[in-house]
């Protein structure tokens, strides 16, 4: 793709191969960014089957590619899994494993021009017709977002516009995705959803503007703007990381709360472990821009296979257990420009042996929702 | 609210109280004597004696370069700017309030119209340049707004008097009014726009490319937020994520901005007018600043200081109607 590789020293570039990653680099962006911006494209292209119609989300072989100055950075490289309708699925990991850029792709709000999705598909069941939303023109985009999949970012002290009121941050998606409302029957359901969310005073919330409020109650104004249209999947990307304890357990009480009163399905992502057993009806794992594991809750946090998850499970702190020092995975996460071919773990794994030094192990099946990318799970090579 | 401008006032008297200090003293040490350029040739020529000279600076309030004789004189006159009274011009012979009150408006118009071309392009264009950042227009935009920043402004008035009026021909070359012909009512206003072309064509291009940049930046920098981002997943029109939720944020210090450009506009474009020849405030500034006329610098320094006074106390009276979170007491 680029010739890094050709250079001996691998950390610096050349004038002559930085200006290649640029001009490749502007070509893919350019390529990408038209295709987006296509205008009147008819439905049919974008129209796809769902594999199973009971999912709401099929995510498959998903690549965001991000074109930066020093290299093409593989922020998601080949993730699948599904998200069925009204269940939790938490995707866990820790910074920079692109559970958010995941998310972001599925929105279609990946940072524009550098991020890119470059291959895969994303398949989003809107009830009577499914879409690959990895096809669709941001046109046609902007009729699901907001409407059928929200969004509840990570930052409520910034995610809410400083200089309108909150109810006119409410009353904006009501009115533009719902039809025949007025603008005094929005501020109605406005007033309705601040109080659906447990603001005490939502008729003064509604006219007061953010900085007036504290972080939990923007975070419950994030939650009513998401809610405001009956969603049929919620993403919450960290929704509880800028939040104290107290008030983390109050968003939770509610998440789950609305889940189980509009039937909508969440798409949980963290790297809060507690949050995810307590929410989660399936984790993803990811590492490194890949899904290293994934399966039920009770599969990945009693029988966790991958020593990934195996870690992340050790360096969790466990009431009643007295331990000198908690653990942590020694080790970083490589580079994400030139990633290695073989696992990405493997570095940093203490159960590594001669196989790891192979290619990227594949997905292997654990039982019928379990699977786990470690030659130690290929269960087949062994009984051989 | 009415307290708050109250305070804002009254240390804004306390600040031109100071200024007023300052500039006097400064005025009274210019090496430039407005006696002494008036009289040297009688003076050489023996038809004037130091004596007498001497008698005329003590007649003009500038006789006595000492301290206390300079702090004798600005009270004089603080006294008299308290009854009213800026004083008489040496050079214009009027009263400074006249002169200025005379000089003041052409400079006005000018100005004025300028920046409403400056805000009309400039906003836009650095609008356009933040959401298409690192296309061709961005780049170019900004090519063209870094060059605007760096004409000097008579350079860039020389150039265009040579191409447009020496050698095109389409524009007159100095002054308000064609010498040439007597004109009266609209067509005299018409003939004093066609004059006023070239120095407004002047400074728009020199100021666009600053409030572009200026422009740009914040809206890049705002297009970057999250709140940007939430607007995004609202679904909104991408039309409406940038004018309605970024550009209702970028406001924010333009008008800061913009507010501090009042002093400008009274204030003259003194090297533009030059160059142009047009009799502006700026220019007649100049001419009295060479000629030492104290009373008239004086009085124009006071008028930019308290129009620069009053600006802030505007901009920031708009930053709380278009931020609020800002809260003045």
């Amino acid at each position: 793709m680029n010739g890094i590789n050709k250079n001996k020293n691998k950390y610096t570039l050349t004038r002559k191969e930085e200006r290649a990653i640029i001009r490749e680099n502007r070509k893919m962006m350019r390529h990408f960014e038209k295709l987006k911006k296509r205008k009147n494209v008819s439905e049919s292209e974008y129209l796809t089957q769902m594999r199973d119609p009971n999912n709401l989300v099929e995510f498959d072989d998903l690549h965001t590619y991000f074109y930066t100055d020093i290299g093409t950075v593989k922020a998601v490289d080949g993730v699948s899994f599904e998200i069925p309708k009204g269940s939790t699925v938490g995707v866990v990991g820790e910074s920079g494993c692109g559970k958010s850029v995941t998310s972001l792709s599925l929105m279609q709000l990946v940072q524009a021009p550098q991020g890119q999705v470059v291959k895969g598909s994303i398949r989003f069941n809107a009830g009577d017709k499914c879409y690959d939303i990895v096809k669709m023109p941001t046109e046609a985009m902007r009729k699901i977002r907001g409407k059928d999949i929200s969004m509840i970012f990570q930052e409520p002290m910034t995610s809410l516009n400083p200089v309108f009121t909150i109810g006119s941050q409410i009353d904006e998606v009501i009115l533009l995705h719902l039809e025949g409302y007025t603008k005094k029957q929005a501020k109605e359901k406005s007033i309705e959803m601040l109080k659906r969310v447990g603001i005490a005073r939502p008729e003064a919330v509604y006219d007061s503007y953010p900085h007036e409020l504290s972080g939990g109650m923007r975070q419950r104004v994030m939650i009513a703007i998401a809610l405001a249209c009956e969603p049929k999947l919620i993403i919450a990307d960290e929704p509880t990381t800028a939040l104290d304890v107290t008030i983390q357990a109050q968003i939770l009480d509610l998440l789950r709360e609305i889940k189980h009163k509009t039937n909508s399905s969440i798409m949980l992502i963290t790297h809060d472990l507690g949050v995810v057993a307590e929410m989660a009806d399936y984790v993803v794992v990811m590492y490194a821009g890949r899904i290293i594991e994934k399966g039920t809750v009770n599969d990945i946090f009693l029988d966790p296979k991958h020593p990934y998850t195996i870690g992340l499970m050790k360096s969790k702190p466990v009431v009643n257990k007295v331990v000198d020092r908690l653990y942590s995975i020694p080790g970083q996460v490589p580079n994400p420009i030139n990633m290695p071919n073989y696992c990405y773990f493997r570095d940093r794994c203490d159960r590594r042996f001669d196989k790891c030094a192979g290619d990227y192990p594949p997905l292997y099946k654990i039982s019928d929702t379990h699977y786990a990318a470690c030659y130690l799970c290929d269960k087949s090579k062994e009984a051989q | 609210m009415f307290k708050y401008i109250m305070k804002r006032l009254l240390l804004g008297l306390l600040i031109l109280f100071g200024v007023s200090i300052i500039i006097y003293f400064l005025v009274r040490n210019m090496p430039a004597d407005y006696i002494d350029t008036q009289t040297a040739a009688q003076v050489s020529q023996g038809k004037l004696t130091r004596e007498q000279v001497e008698n005329m600076k003590a007649l003009y309030g500038i006789g006595d370069n000492s301290f206390t004789g300079i702090l004798k004189n600005y009270f004089t006159w603080l006294g008299n700017l308290l009854k009213g009274d800026l004083g008489i011009s040496f050079v214009y012979g009027r009263p400074v309030a006249d002169v200025i009150n005379q000089y003041m408006w052409i400079s006005f118009g000018i100005s004025f119209t300028a920046l409403i071309f400056e805000v009309i392009i400039a906003i836009p264009l650095g609008i356009y340049a933040a959401t298409n950042q690192y296309g061709v227009a961005d780049y170019t935009v900004t090519v063209l707004a870094m060059m605007g920043i760096s004409l000097p402004s008579f350079f860039l008035s020389a150039l265009l008097l040579r191409v447009f009026s020496l050698k095109l021909g389409w524009f007159p070359l100095l002054g308000l009014r064609d010498a040439t012909q007597m004109l009266s009512g609209f067509p005299a206003f018409l003939d004093m726009l066609h004059h006023l072309v070239l120095p407004m064509t002047t400074l728009v291009l020199l100021s666009v490319g600053g409030l572009m940049r200026y422009t740009r930046t914040n809206m890049l920098e705002v297009l970057n937020s999250d709140y940007i981002r939430t607007a995004r997943a609202k679904g909104l029109s991408e039309k409406t994520v940038i004018y309605k939720h970024a550009f209702r944020n970028t406001l924010i210090p333009l008008v800061t901005l913009l507010g501090g450009t009042i002093p400008s506009l009274f204030g003259g474009a003194m090297i533009t007018e030059s160059v142009y020849a047009l009799e502006g405030i700026g220019y007649t500034a100049y001419k009295a600043v060479l000629q030492a006329d104290v009373p008239f610098v004086m009085g124009y320094n006071m008028f930019i200081a308290v129009l620069t006074v009053l600006g802030i106390l505007i901009s920031d009276l708009l930053y709380m109607v278009v931020d609020p979170r800002v809260k003045l007491r």
